[in-house]
């Protein structure tokens, strides 16, 4: 299972973009093969249309799950349609790392 | 619904001193039954089928917030729309371990744990409760930022215009410390 988490820089220690849609770089963490790879975000400074076009990216990728600090008003009913699970995490100073931890737990 | 674009209303140019008055509660769904009335322009019965309540259970909701709108128009009291019995358009769960939020986009699958942490000990605060927003569950305090002496904020009243007993300093809210 493939999992989307926003991140602040490209490196395992960087922190948890707290926004989605413009966050600066997107992991990809595969729970099987435990590897991870690391996406600049192409919408990070798109002028509207950030959220939608950053859930085409990450749908791109296959993954089932995004966790991320906040997301946007048009992306709920675009995941629902997706069955792409959000996880909304309320405490920003996680690194990758950590939550790479939590989902091997 | 969707959440309402700001959290309350403040009436400006008072003639006299009002600052003693309480401002107004407005809730969630008397909030949303003024909008979808008033606003969007729809009759009682659609309004009722939109909020999933009963006929006469949204006119009583409609009556009290026109009551409590009408009361702060005439008395110049703030209005603070919070709280109430709302699920917002989410189904939200909330992990008492970590402390994340997730949702459940597929619906026929039974959510059995923590898809972040793995802990079994979640709640489901998508319905009839509102998400960090009711009143009585995170206590506002007026606190002294050198001894720790607190007493409940009271809304409308600033946090500085009482003093700490022992160290004679400007209480600060809790929540900003």
């Amino acid at each position: 299972m493939k999992i989307a988490i926003t991140s602040n820089g490209k490196e395992l220690n960087s922190n948890v973009d707290p926004r989605f849609g413009r966050c600066s770089y997107f992991v990809i963490y595969d729970t099987e093969s435990k590897s991870h790879e690391f996406f600049e975000n192409p919408n990070k400074n798109a002028e509207n249309g950030a959220g939608p076009a950053s859930v085409q990216f990450v749908a791109d990728k296959g993954v089932s799950k995004i966790v991320s600090g906040e997301f946007g008003m048009k992306i709920k009913s675009l995941l629902d349609s997706l069955k792409i699970q959000m996880i909304v995490i309320k405490d920003p100073v996680k690194t990758i790392q950590d939550i790479i931890d939590m989902l091997n737990k | 619904m969707n959440p309402p674009v700001v959290k309350g209303f403040k009436p400006y140019g008072q003639q006299y001193d009002l600052k003693k008055s309480e401002p107004v509660i407005i809730l969630f769904e008397e909030y949303e039954s003024v909008k979808l009335c008033d606003y969007e322009m729809l009759n009682h019965i659609s309004a009722c089928e939109i909020m999933g309540v009963s006929r006469p259970t949204f006119t009583r909701i409609y009556a009290s917030a026109r009551q409590k709108i009408a009361t702060a128009l005439a008395e110049g009291r703030q209005i603070s729309i919070e709280g109430g019995r709302v699920a917002f358009d989410k189904d939200w769960y909330l992990c008492q371990d970590c402390k994340c939020y997730f949702n459940n986009p597929d619906m026929d699958m039974e959510i059995r744990k923590c898809p972040l942490c793995k802990s079994e000990n979640f709640k489901f605060i998508g319905q009839s409760t509102v998400k960090e927003t009711s009143p009585d569950t995170d206590e506002e305090l007026c606190v002294c930022p050198l001894c720790g002496y607190s007493i409940k904020h009271m809304q409308g009243k600033p946090c500085k215009d009482n003093v700490c007993p022992e160290c004679k300093v400007p209480l600060k809210r809790n929540n900003l410390l």
